[in-house]
């Protein structure tokens, strides 16, 4: 009997957890994103509004995700991925995850060198990796390149997250692209004996860190700073006033850029309807929209920057190297750090 | 039902909830890692082999100093507030390692409101994010589980034995070293071998205190090395460790036996403690509670206050309603499934039904991303097998579940049945009952308080469990955790502070219920 109870009470309660049935009557976009911004929603109602089709979304960590394609193989449901990183987009399309889309309007729209080649993905928003100093102990004209932060001046100096972070996996790989393996190596060591402390925490820990003391610059993606900026907790703002931000190698390729991106999942059972919903997103109202999420650069360049961002919107950013390039170099990257000693 | 047939439904439950780890087994030992585990054996492997180590060791002596003694003080003595922290000190519980470590990284980092003032008063703090600072803090959320079980220990123990002890001239301290201690052996093992269990397969936090061990190896290996097999070969390094630990722990406890008779003894009279002694204990069971529980809430409380609503903030009792009913339906499996292989194992107590339970249990040590991907592998090979599509059900994230939590309902579970004399089964065969009957009319009425802590345990823990969830639930299955990382992760603490205090607050209602459980089961 107790046992019955038990087996009843665990069907009762799994049966209540399943989600609402969509009507099959009308297609539902099944996206899965690995971003989640309060302006997400409006965007997946403006693209219902539009087409008459609705989203149907699960949100989560990039790796969760990945592993979740992985494993549903050929029954995946899901129509479109949307990832942040050239390093993750990598992976996915290694991975198989995508197929190629070709659409006239998103190659007009998207620049090359932040979409994929063959159509596999498309960049949809641009984010920098920066340079964050103290206002106080660092003189602006002191900055100039990622290359630099390995000058021996920097010793116990030098801020940054671990190398198990994607972002720190890209901008290595975008030195590999420039440099070659080995002389991007001599520079790791140098940065590592550069570090002021152990790697740890996120980017914002880094910029609160430059603030608190204990290091003078750090590596940091744009719109962690401009998060900060738009932050009115009074010491948010304490620390904002404390830190700078610089975008490096201006003299050269120009600061290392990085996309959020989408693309048409390999087994999507709406691929058409997942194409228009790519296409959507480079629109302009929704391109304003995508960016202002996470405060990063729209990626077509008649929409106009958030105000945050302004004061950097003319920075030289790197255009040559294809965000698809260095994605390929995520293992070389970290095998890389490991053996350089980066956390 | 006979005793052939109990074993075999022993070993069917062991096979399936061994599966997701004999699926890592297998990937492994085969395929083609690419030359990676040379690479990570000639870079990071020494890191996490000492780091987990060091921390397994460390959280272990933390938790035991601070489970036992309160035990001890709870079961054995008297001192203001005791029957308050027989609950109190099980509150921890109900707070997730990884909402410590964003609870303390937030108030102690370097630029923290709390570390800038106490540096103001000359105080420096160590860093937090470091390998002290997550033993620390893992020990102070960990303890209850060896707390709960020394506790139930101590209160169990006859008078006859401490008193013949004093009788013979032993001092306090030696009575209980020598025979207080060693008495109640089984069930602060059994908590230490759950909490060791836990952090070796600990990743939020040490993930968050940037210390490397081999769960954010593995997790390293296989997301952004992009290698399943990598993967696998650090999680065989880890589950051989932890099958080494438990093997160790039964051959330590040699040929002993504990076996108590039948017989109601005298139970325990608790002493008196007065004066600077009674305050000592009280101040000895506040610093705990304070700092594994009311720090940590307090902390996410600013922050959520601060915050205001947080973003898809009308989803929360959505959430709260699918981890509710997920844990529950999960710990009563759990619970139903550990007993029939414990009872099997007491029924025919063969070194093969041993294996067997020893198999179902290793999952706990196993970081939960390694049981997910197992999980789904194995999974998928069966839908594609059978042409089903379970691999999109919520039953994979019960598998998942069972894989890596059965072994708290064994371990509870277990441990009530060593105190239940074998004779009385006897008495109940020799007078006719068959196995179930035994079951159902002897052990059930006398394990309720175990059955239930069992229950209990597995809830919170399911009800906490974060990276497996993460990646095997179903479309749209978001619970009150995944919730909480998802803003965590991408430095927003605070829209994840409001669910964070929900999980705790869930939390509560089965620690205080255990707390009772527990109460009953002792007095």
């Amino acid at each position: 009997m107790q046992t019955r109870l038990a087996v009843l009470a665990l069907a009762l309660t799994l049966g209540s957890c399943q989600q609402d049935a969509t009507p099959d009557e009308t297609i539902t976009l099944n996206v899965y994103s690995a971003r989640h911004y309060d302006v997400d929603q409006q965007l997946y109602d403006g693209f219902e509004e539009a087409t008459g089709i609705s989203v149907a979304l699960i949100e989560g960590k990039d790796d969760a995700l990945l592993a979740r394609l992985e494993s549903e193989g050929e029954r995946s449901p899901c129509d479109v991925f949307i990832t942040v990183d050239a390093a993750r987009l990598w992976l996915a399309e290694d991975a198989g995850h995508f197929q190629p889309t070709s659409s006239a309007a998103l190659e007009e729209r998207v620049p090359a060198h932040l979409r994929h080649p063959d159509g596999l993905w498309f960049g949809l928003s641009t984010r920098a990796r920066c340079i964050a100093y103290s206002k106080e102990r660092v003189d602006e004209s002191e900055l100039s390149s990622y290359e630099d932060l390995a000058d021996p001046r920097w010793r116990e100096r030098v801020l940054i997250r671990s190398s198990s972070n994607v972002y720190n996996q890209s901008l290595v790989g975008s030195l590999i692209e420039a440099h070659g393996v080995d002389a991007t190596e001599a520079w790791a060591r140098g940065l590592v004996a550069n570090f002021a402390r152990a790697p740890q925490g996120g980017d914002t820990d880094q910029i609160r860190a430059i603030a608190a003391g204990e290091g003078d610059v750090a590596v940091v993606n744009s719109y962690y700073y401009a998060r900060l900026l738009k932050s009115d907790k009074p010491e948010d703002k304490a620390v904002v006033a404390a830190v700078g931000l610089f975008f490096p190698n201006q003299a050269d390729r120009g600061a290392h850029v990085n996309v959020s991106g989408a693309g048409v999942a390999t087994h999507a059972p709406h691929p058409d309807a997942a194409r228009q919903f790519i296409e959507y997103l480079t629109s302009d109202e929704a391109q304003k929209l995508f960016a202002q999420g996470n405060n990063e650069f729209p990626v077509v360049d008649t929409v106009a920057t958030d105000p945050v961002l302004a004061p950097w919107a003319d920075a030289k950013r790197d255009t040559t190297t294809n965000v698809a390039a260095f994605g390929k170099q995520t293992r070389a990257a970290l095998e890389l750090m490991d053996r350089a000693g980066w956390r | 039902m006979t005793e052939r047939s109990w074993s075999m439904s022993a070993w069917a439950i062991a096979g399936i909830v061994a599966l997701p780890l004999i699926t890592v087994a297998v990937l492994g030992v085969s395929g083609d890692d690419d030359g990676l585990w040379t690479h990570l054996a000639s870079t990071v492997l020494g890191t996490y082999a000492r780091n987990s180590v060091l921390l397994a060791l460390g959280v272990g002596i933390g938790t035991s100093v601070l489970g036992i003694s309160t035990a001890w003080l709870v079961a054995t003595c008297t001192f203001p507030g005791r029957r308050l922290f027989a609950l109190a000190l099980l509150l921890p519980m109900a707070m997730p390692t990884y909402l410590m470590a964003y609870a303390y990284t937030d108030l102690l980092q370097p630029g923290a409101p709390l570390h800038t003032a106490l540096r103001e008063l000359g105080v420096t703090l160590p860093p937090i994010r470091s390998l002290g600072g997550a033993i620390v803090t893992l020990s102070f959320v960990l303890y209850p589980y060896v707390f709960l079980l020394a506790r139930a220990a101590f209160a169990e123990q006859s008078a006859e034995a401490i008193e013949a002890s004093r009788t013979l001239g032993v001092s306090p301290f030696a009575t209980w070293r020598r025979v207080a201690l060693p008495l109640a052996r089984p069930g602060i093992v059994a908590g230490l071998a759950l909490v060791m269990m836990e952090t070796l397969a600990e990743y939020g936090a040490v993930e968050h205190f940037a210390v490397d061990t081999f769960t954010t190896g593995i997790y390293r290996a296989w997301t952004a090395l992009g290698s399943p097999h990598a993967a696998a070969q650090l999680a065989c390094v880890l589950l051989a460790v932890v099958l080494a630990l438990l093997v160790g722990e039964r051959l330590g406890r040699g040929r002993a036996r504990y076996s108590a008779s039948a017989r109601r003894r005298r139970p325990l009279e608790r002493w008196q403690l007065t004066g600077a002694r009674a305050w000592g204990a009280t101040l000895a069971c506040s610093a705990p509670v304070v700092f594994g529980f009311l720090v940590p809430t307090i902390a996410l409380a600013r922050l959520a206050w601060q915050a205001g609503v947080p973003r898809r903030g009308d989803e929360l009792p959505r959430l709260a309603g699918t981890t509710i009913g997920l844990a529950l339906g999960s710990a009563l499996l759990i619970v139903a499934l550990g007993m029939v292989v414990v009872f099997a194992r007491r029924l025919r107590p063969t070194r093969a039904i041993a294996v067997a339970a020893r198999l179902a249990g290793s999952g706990y040590a196993v970081p939960g991303s390694v049981i997910a991907v197992g999980t789904l592998i194995a999974i998928g090979w069966i839908d594609d097998a059978l042409g089903t599509f379970v691999g999109g059900t919520a039953l994979v994230l019960v598998l998942a579940y069972c894989a890596r939590f059965l072994t708290v309902a064994l371990e509870a579970l277990d441990a009530g049945l060593t105190k239940v004399g074998i004779r009385l089964d006897d008495a109940a065969r020799t007078l006719g009952a068959g196995p179930g009957r035994v079951l159902r009319d002897v052990h059930a009425p006398l394990l309720r308080g175990s059955l239930a802590t069992a229950a209990l345990l597995v809830f919170v823990d399911v009800m906490k469990e974060l990276p497996a969830t993460l990646i095997v639930r179903p479309f749209g299955f978001d619970t009150l955790a995944v919730h909480v990382h998802t803003y965590a992760s991408d430095e927003r603490l605070a829209q994840a502070a409001l669910p964070a205090l929900l999980i705790v607050a869930i939390g509560l209602a089965p620690v205080a219920l255990l707390s009772r459980a527990v109460d009953r089961s002792t007095s």
